[in-house]
Formats: structure tokens, C-alpha cells, sequence
């Protein structure tokens, strides 16, 4: 425990930099997941192929072989940013896969009578998507949204495979100096326990606010 | 077609689709060119750069990578699967004694990234004298985390079955664990088939954890490849190319599968934890 508080600066780094991963790619992917949806969605064929194509691709591909493309390919062809925007950047291009799925999964759970009747009095496209089919939507998208964001706060650490400092880094590297595993990658695992239960207290919250009951 | 979203197109419509093709096209047409542009830029076009990978010593290499990628990928999903089956049946108990403890090990584990337990596996273990071989270093951290996973899958596919099953066996005599196996597990299989399908996919995908275990699978072939030839770019691409098709078929195997179901099957969506009981 002591070796804990010993080196506290260390790890307090590690935890800010896990949560500004976690937080930065999860808004990122937020975004992204919301265009590649309306890509899936849409009804001119190629965009969606293009959109397919976007959750084929990230989906199916390892997150680590995307970072590890990232930080030793893509300088090759001349493009390199710092190591935390390079993973902020790869992992919010991967999670938006996910997103984008999520969302449409809860744009189809909303009928079709739903939209029909909205366009039926009158309201334009941007009108029933605001008060009609979005609402609905969302609420059923809140639990696997939240899922998505745990995914994210541990696939974080995969960053520290290819050298961003972050949680799972630092505790490595404490370890490496005290050699005391276990009071180091437990403490490890309680912050990132951490991190999930206040993100699965929020979404609880959040769907029973937002719940319907039917 | 309509959806909730769209009428049938009516001529205006269908202009504007018309339109949004051509713009879509350009647009990734465009973006093609750009990244085309960027590596002939930089000369990773450069025929020299890509021949090998037209040769057979190297691509006898990556398979190689990629027969490691499955072994370990299949070890580690047939322990997971079972002392999955364990854990679901366990959380699903009479009995608080085994159902806590089955809960504690879903919950916990299911928040601790799959790399802290490499390194646990790596770096903490042989400190009290137990030091694996390479491949159990990559497929016990790999099997804890994701049977997990395939727990809840199992509890979610159990839990699915009317109750009445259950009580039929009872009624015609079977003890309650006969029941289970004879009568509840046999549908709930069916069942999961997809969902545990495609979490084998996300098991294949972490095997690319063997990247900082330097386990020989596909991912550190393609470094220790990179590192040996300097073409980094090239090889990394072909890596990815090759996990891509493998998990797009497996991925489009768990779909086939999930429309064979009567009706549509367990979607991972509508299994998230909560939903349980």
C-alpha cells in the first residue's frame, strides 16, 4: 500500500491522461458515430455502402493493429502527430464503428407507423427527425451507449502498448522501479473500476429518466 | 421502400438521390486519390516497396502468424467457453454461496482492461514463481477476461428459455441439473450461437495482444517482418488486410447465423446486463 502513495504523482499523471483518452475519444467517436449512422441510414445507395463499409472495416479490425498502424505506418507517408492526439484520434475513428451501430440500431426500433403519421400533418424531414423519432431513439440507446463507453475507458489501454503514458503505463513503470505487482495493478484496477461505475451510475440514471413506460 | 425515416422516393426525390450518388462517389473517389497522392508522395508506392509481399517465403511467414493467431484464438475460446458455462450457471443459482462469488468474478473483470492482465500475467506472476510459457502468457489473461463475456451470454441465453421448460422436465421427473443440461441447455445453445460467435470474433481480435507478449501471432510477425525489412507501412497494411477478411467472414457467419434463427435470435443490444434480472 505505502509504495501506493510513494509514487502518487506518477500514477495521478497516468489517470489524467487515461480520462482525457477516454473522454476526448468517446466525444470524438460521439460525432463520428453520429455521421457514419446517417451514411447507413440514408436512402441514396452509395452513401450507405460508404457507411457499411466505415463498420465492416473498423469492426472487424483489432484496435491494437490500428494504433500500432498509426504510430509506425503512418509516419512513413509523412503523417505524425504527438502520440496522445495519434490515439485519440485512432480510437474515436474505431469506437465510431460501434456508435454508429448502436444508433442505428435505435433509429430501426423506432416504428415506421411513427414517421409515417409525423409526415402526415406536415412535419418536414429535420421536424419529425427533431420531435418524433430522435426522442425515441435515443432512449433506447442510452444502456448500449453506456456499454460502449466502458469498451472505450478499457480499450484506452491499449495506448500504453504502444507508449502513450496512461494508467496501465504508469502502473507498469511503478512496478518496474518497486517491484510490488500486486499493490500496483490492483491499485490500477480499482481506478479503472473506478471509471466504469460512475459511467454505468450515470447511464442508470440517465435511462430512468428517459424511460417510457408502454 | 419506406422506412421511419423516408417515403418511397417521388420524382423530386429520386433526383436528389440521384445527385447525393454522384456527390458520394466524388467524395470517395476523392478521398482515394488523396491517400493514393500521399503515399507516392512520400515513395511507399515505389514498385520495390510491395513486391515482396508477391513472394511465398513471405506470405508463408504471415500465415504462419496467423495459424498462432487461431491456435490461440481457439484455446483460449474453448477454456473461456466452459468456465463461462460455469460462471452463468453459477450467477443463476439456488444458492447466495455460488451465486455471489460467480457475480463478483463477471462484474469485476468485466472493468479491467485485457492489457493490465497481460501485465499481471507478464510481470506480476513470475514474482511468486510462476512463470508460463509464452502462449499461456497471451491465453490465460485472454481467457479470464473474456469468459467473462461469454458468461453472460450463456446467462442471457439461459434466462431467454420459458420458464415452462424448465418445469416440464421437473414435472416428468428430472432432477433440476438434469433438466438444465437435458432440457434448458440444449435450446439455450442454439440460442447464443450467434452472440457467442461474435464475441469469438472479439477474442480473435484481442490475440493481437501477443503483440506486446511477443507470442509469435499475426500482429508481432508483422513487427518483427517490419523490423527485419523496414517496409513498415506496407507490412502493417497486409497485416491489417489479413485479420480483416478473416473477421468479416466470421463476422458475416455469426449474421447467417443470427437470420437462420426463428425469431431473429439474442441480439447483443438487447442482452446488455441490465436487462437481466
Amino acid at each position: 500500500m505505502p509504495v501506493l502513495f510513494e509514487h502518487l504523482p506518477e500514477l495521478w499523471q497516468g489517470l489524467i491522461v487515461t480520462v482525457q483518452l477516454t473522454a476526448a475519444s468517446f466525444a470524438g467517436a460521439a460525432v463520428l458515430g453520429v455521421l457514419v449512422c446517417a451514411l447507413r441510414v440514408s436512402p441514396v445507395g452509395v452513401l450507405r455502402a460508404i457507411g457499411t463499409a466505415y463498420v465492416e472495416t473498423f469492426q472487424n479490425l483489432p484496435l491494437l493493429v490500428l494504433l500500432v498502424l498509426a504510430f509506425f505506418g503512418l509516419p512513413e507517408i509523412g503523417l505524425q502527430a504527438p502520440p496522445l492526439a495519434t490515439a485519440i484520434i485512432v480510437i474515436a475513428v474505431y469506437e465510431a464503428a460501434y456508435i454508429a451501430e448502436a444508433l442505428r440500431s435505435g433509429v430501426n426500433s423506432v416504428s415506421k407507423g411513427q414517421g409515417e403519421a409525423a409526415r402526415a400533418i406536415g412535419l418536414t424531414f429535420g421536424q419529425s427527425l427533431r420531435h418524433v423519432i430522435l426522442p425515441q431513439a435515443l432512449r433506447t440507446v442510452v444502456q448500449p451507449l453506456g456499454n460502449i463507453f466502458i469498451a472505450t475507458a478499457m480499450n484506452t489501454a491499449l495506448a500504453a502498448a504502444v507508449g502513450v503514458v496512461d494508467l496501465t503505463a504508469a502502473a507498469h513503470r511503478v512496478n518496474l522501479v518497486e517491484a510490488q505487482p500486486i499493490p500496483i495493478f490492483v491499485g490500477a484496477g480499482v481506478a479503472y473500476a473506478l471509471i466504469a461505475s460512475v459511467a454505468g451510475f450515470v447511464t442508470g440514471r440517465l435511462e430512468r429518466r428517459l424511460v417510457i413506460l408502454r | 421502400m419506406s422506412t421511419a425515416l423516408f417515403d418511397e422516393p417521388g420524382p423530386k426525390a429520386r433526383r436528389r438521390i440521384k445527385v447525393a450518388t454522384v456527390a458520394g462517389a466524388l467524395a470517395a473517389v476523392a478521398l482515394v486519390a488523396l491517400a493514393v497522392r500521399q503515399f507516392a508522395a512520400n515513395g511507399q508506392l515505389d514498385a520495390t516497396r510491395w513486391q515482396p509481399y508477391a513472394t511465398w517465403p513471405m506470405w508463408r511467414y504471415l500465415l504462419d502468424g496467423l495459424w498462432s493467431t487461431f491456435l490461440a484464438a481457439v484455446v483460449s475460446a474453448a477454456l473461456a467457453m466452459a468456465l463461462g458455462l460455469v460462471l452463468a450457471l453459477g450467477r443463476l443459482s439456488h444458492r447466495s454461496w455460488v451465486r455471489a462469488p460467480a457475480a463478483a468474478y463477471v462484474e469485476v473483470v468485466r472493468v479491467i482492461p485485457a492489457l493490465l492482465l497481460v501485465y499481471v500475467v507478464l510481470f506480476a506472476l513470475p514474482r511468486y514463481g510462476l512463470d508460463l510459457l509464452l502462449f499461456w502468457k497471451l491465453t490465460v489473461p485472454l481467457t479470464v477476461s473474456n469468459a467473462a463475456a461469454y458468461a453472460e451470454i450463456f446467462r442471457a441465453g439461459i434466462v431467454s428459455i420459458e420458464r415452462g421448460q424448465t418445469e416440464a422436465g421437473l414435472a416428468v421427473g428430472l432432477t433440476r441439473f438434469q433438466a438444465m443440461r437435458l432440457v434448458v441447455l440444449p435450446q439455450a445453445a442454439r440460442r447464443v450461437l450467434p452472440s457467442i460467435v461474435s464475441q469469438s470474433v472479439g477474442l480473435l481480435k484481442d490475440t493481437s495482444l501477443g503483440f506486446v507478449v511477443s507470442y509469435g501471432e499475426l500482429l508481432y510477425s508483422g513487427k518483427v517482418l517490419a523490423a527485419y525489412n523496414g517496409l513498415l507501412i506496407q507490412t502493417y497494411l497486409v497485416v491489417a488486410l489479413i485479420y480483416l477478411v478473416v473477421n468479416a467472414s466470421l463476422s458475416k457467419l455469426a449474421r447467417t447465423l443470427e437470420a437462420r434463427q426463428p425469431s431473429g435470435g439474442l441480439s447483443p443490444w438487447r442482452m446488455s446486463r441490465r436487462s437481466l434480472p
